[in-house]
């Protein structure tokens, strides 16, 4: 950068020139270009996420020799085919209980006091600041066969139920670890709905259930909708909870990639299984894109 | 709203809340289980398993080694962090939403495909195992937490009060120094605290990166739990939620009394 073109965008920033100081000459090159502030931000991630994604990406296609074999072998597998369908279908499950948990939770905080609504805010950021890890040794412990939840099943006259290394354990878990990401946006999203249009519908004479259908969820909605997709994309990825809580007949693709890369030193194969996780991923994400923007427009309209 | 339906609502809910807390609530007696196992209710009393983490050498060893990658990470991410979310907050024009949307990425990507392509990259660079090895990793997940932390009082910060200071003189740094930094300092904090957690919560790229070396604490409890059932965990998890809880709510009564100020 040359001396000349510092000192044009000083002018051109900044109605007083730019002192002889050193340092106050270095200030409109920051000033002008603010988006340096965040190169060393992004030098990293390239370094430390792009670097090894790339990576990853490129040996799914170059090993051990270069071509589409690896994902030949994953489509063909009917294991694999297996598993990325249950692995659609727990994040699914697990996104259903969150909306079914989070909807009348996050309704609730909006309609109580100060004091109420902090212990319910209190019960869903708690989960938050427990280590991941020891909360699904939690689950180990209460849903094991002879665990909590079985004994009040036993308690209740009931045969007992077999829910640790099962999918139906799974989703238990993971829905607990994901619902703030659900409770949250919807809360966000419900208390800026505007009661008194509930109201105007009631006093039309609208029962309070038209009332709720035809005017309250459909401005919910975009709560629900940021919700689901991020506790979907997030269950995608879940490794640590399946691993624990669920059996051979609830592995998920993340399971599958680590077995690969890990055991089987099949990095190819792995990469490929990588790659696929990684394109669900950024297709939901790309899919969801405009809902969230329309989310953002109807905020910032009210 | 009519009665039964809040009876129905408030039943419902309380059954939510149970659902949330209850894995936490689960531990803490755990951890003074007399007996070596994991069966719920535990029997007796006795400290045990604290006792077992304080002298046992390789709980100790993570426990260090996590501290020491998370106050790294806390330090680097939140310098980082806090310069991308100033720089994002200074850019008008349409570049700063995809360059934003771009820093947050690491949240997004499933962690075992991270996993095997750091793995990957650390095989070549000799960086598994090694503590600067946890540290770029632990940043580079860190830093989106940080950014939206302090994005977050950046939106609220008065851009009006850097440009009284610049009018009564002060130049750039010292208007940053005296007026931004201070009003910002409470979202950088929580910056600061997200990072650490970030990093001594972290297990997935940790499984793959780490080495009989260096183990972080998270990687500790894991292979506990899938070896030998040995309820020193509970204790640790009692300990670090007894910790995050002291740490968090230190936090927002510092940023509590910085806003009423």
């Amino acid at each position: 950068m040359s001396q000349t073109s510092q000192i044009s965008t000083a002018g051109g920033e900044n109605p007083r020139p730019a002192g002889g100081a050193p340092a106050s000459r270095r200030r409109p090159w920051l000033a002008a270009y603010p988006s340096l502030l965040a190169m060393p931000a992004l030098l990293l991630l390239i370094a430390a996420m792009g670097y090894p994604l790339l990576t990853v990406t490129l040996r799914s296609f170059s090993d051990p020799a270069w071509g589409l074999q690896n994902y030949v072998w994953f489509f063909s597998t009917p294991v694999n085919v297996t598993v990325l369908w249950r692995t659609f279908s727990i994040a699914a499950w697990v996104t259903i209980v969150c909306v079914i948990a989070a909807y009348p939770y996050a309704y609730l905080m909006t309609a109580v006091g100060p004091r109420m609504r902090l212990i319910l805010i209190l019960c869903v950021l708690v989960p938050f600041w427990v280590s991941g890890v020891v909360r699904t040794l939690a689950w180990v412990i209460l849903l094991q066969d002879s665990g909590i939840i079985n004994s009040l099943i036993r308690l209740l006259g009931f045969d007992g139920v077999k829910l640790i290394r099962t999918q139906t354990g799974v989703v238990i878990g993971m829905a607990q670890v994901l619902l703030p990401f659900m409770i949250l946006p919807l809360y966000s999203v419900m208390r800026g709905i505007d009661l008194r249009l509930v109201q105007a519908a009631r006093s039309l004479g609208a029962r309070p259930s038209r009332a709720f259908l035809q005017v309250y969820l459909p401005l919910s909605l975009p709560g629900v909708f940021a919700g689901a997709i991020i506790v979907f994309i997030l269950s995608l990825g879940f490794y640590i909870t399946p691993a624990l809580l669920g059996g051979p007949r609830s592995t998920m693709l993340s399971t599958l990639v680590q077995s690969q890369v890990l055991s089987l030193l099949n990095w190819g194969r792995g990469g490929a299984m990588g790659v696929v996780l990684l394109v669900a991923t950024f297709v939901l994400l790309a899919l969801a894109a405009p809902l969230m923007r329309q989310r953002h427009k109807q905020a910032s309209r009210s | 709203m009519k009665t039964p339906f809040r009876i129905i609502l408030g039943l419902f809910c309380l059954l939510v809340a149970v659902w949330l807390v209850m894995p936490t609530l689960v531990i803490i007696p755990m951890s003074f289980n007399e007996k070596k196992s994991l069966a719920f209710p535990p029997s007796g009393f006795s400290w045990q398993w604290y006792e077992n983490f304080f002298t046992n050498p390789d709980w100790l060893a993570s426990f260090f080694n996590s501290l020491r990658v998370a106050g790294l990470v806390a330090v680097a991410a939140t310098v980082i962090g806090t310069l991308a979310a100033l720089g994002l907050s200074r850019m008008k024009h349409s570049g700063a939403g995809l360059l934003r949307a771009i820093l947050i990425t690491p949240m997004i990507v499933p962690g075992v495909v991270l996993a095997i392509g750091i793995y990957a990259v650390y095989l070549d660079y000799q960086l598994v195992g090694t503590t600067t090895g946890f540290v770029i990793a632990h940043t580079m997940l860190a830093i989106p937490f940080v950014i939206i932390a302090v994005s977050a009082s950046l939106e609220v910060f008065d851009v009006r009060l850097e440009t009284a200071a610049a009018s009564l003189g002060a130049n750039r740094f010292t208007t940053f120094r005296t007026v931004t930094l201070p009003l910002i300092a409470p979202g950088i904090l929580s910056g600061l605290l997200f990072a650490f957690v970030t990093s001594f919560d972290e297990i997935i790229v940790a499984l793959f990166i780490t080495s009989p070396y260096l183990k972080t604490l998270p990687v500790q409890i894991f292979t506990s739990i899938t070896r030998d059932a040995d309820p020193t965990v509970t204790a640790v998890g009692t300990i670090i939620f007894i910790a995050t809880t002291l740490i968090i709510s230190a936090g927002l009564i510092i940023s509590s009394r910085s806003k009423r100020s």
